[in-house]
């Protein structure tokens, strides 16, 4: 592999790492100003949200929870495995990753296909008959966690591209920041779920 | 190559402990739930979940071998986002 001459080589792996944390500081105040409707309304309308948090399931959402834990830890063993050189060990734990990641995403789609098949979906008949808090619990459901999904596929791109980066040698031991970055966008991901999953499924 | 700046590297091992207790954590949570604390409930799931963070941001996300810089922005943006919520309800309240 070529290796450029490091002094005529512009390189901040601080700052690029500071960078990246000030992005992810934007994500959680995007997160937290939700954070902060769901207080306020679940301050208002507590008898609603218990009733409405008691139609979601524990069940899917525990698993969730443990695959995003899990993905999370693969992310950070990879960085481990590319700082040893080991490169092949790498690319199967960013593979694990993504697997999970897709894991996630399909729990999602049968999550919410369930709920949509039973009426309730934002702008349904059912919906608009709700008593008004429940109605919030379900819209703020439905755009915290597919905010949140969201998340997860930029995730899963980033991760991608970064795992044939760590392929073609591009992100190697010496040069790794992407890899570190790409990674705090992951825990950033399991953070915001971190929070989402006692306040949507769990406080009932 | 030089040494003088070599990168911190954590073990798999450590990883796999940390990931261990965060899954007992999340098991914890959901088994409060079966008991009936009440008002206690939310308290109990975000103290956990709190503590779940710290435990994200110190190891997987590597806070604990960065810079003193890093560590206070991310500690100021938790200070701002507490403060704009106790701002938040005490309008509420007390309007």
């Amino acid at each position: 592999m070529a290796h450029s001459n490091p002094l005529l080589e512009h390189r901040d792996d601080e700052g690029a790492k500071i960078g990246m944390w000030i992005f992810i500081f934007t994500e959680i105040l995007l997160f937290g100003g939700l954070f902060l409707v769901y207080a306020v309304f679940r301050n208002q309308y507590s008898e609603d949200f218990h009733t409405a948090a008691f139609e979601l399931n524990a069940f899917v959402g525990t698993l969730n929870t443990v695959i995003l834990l899990c993905s999370s830890a693969t992310v950070a063993m990879s960085i481990t495995a590319v700082l040893k050189k080991d490169r092949k060990t790498a690319m199967i734990l960013l593979g694990i990753t993504l697997v999970l990641a897709l894991v996630f995403m399909v729990n999602k789609y049968f999550e919410w296909s369930h709920k949509i098949h039973e009426g309730i979906y934002p702008g349904s008949e059912l919906m608009a008959d709700l008593e008004r808090g429940e109605l919030l619990f379900f819209s703020l459901y439905y755009f915290m966690t597919g905010l949140h999904a969201l998340h997860i596929l930029i995730g899963m791109t980033i991760l991608t591209v970064i795992l044939f980066k760590v392929r073609n040698g591009s992100v190697n031991d010496d040069k790794i920041v992407l890899l570190e970055n790409g990674g705090l966008y992951w825990h950033l991901v399991d953070l915001i779920w971190i929070f989402l999953f006692p306040l949507l499924y769990l406080i009932t | 190559m030089d040494d003088k700046n070599k990168k911190h590297i954590t073990s798999y091992q450590t990883y796999g402990i940390v990931l261990v207790g965060l899954l007992i954590l999340t098991f914890i949570s959901v088994g409060v739930t079966w008991i009936e604390l009440g008002p206690l409930t939310v308290t109990v799931a975000l103290l956990v979940a709190s503590v779940k963070v710290f435990i994200v941001l110190t190891y997987f996300m590597h806070l604990k071998y960065d810079s003193l810089f890093i560590k206070l922005m991310v500690a100021g943006i938790f200070i701002l986002f507490a403060v704009i919520i106790v701002i938040t309800f005490l309008d509420y309240w007390f309007r």
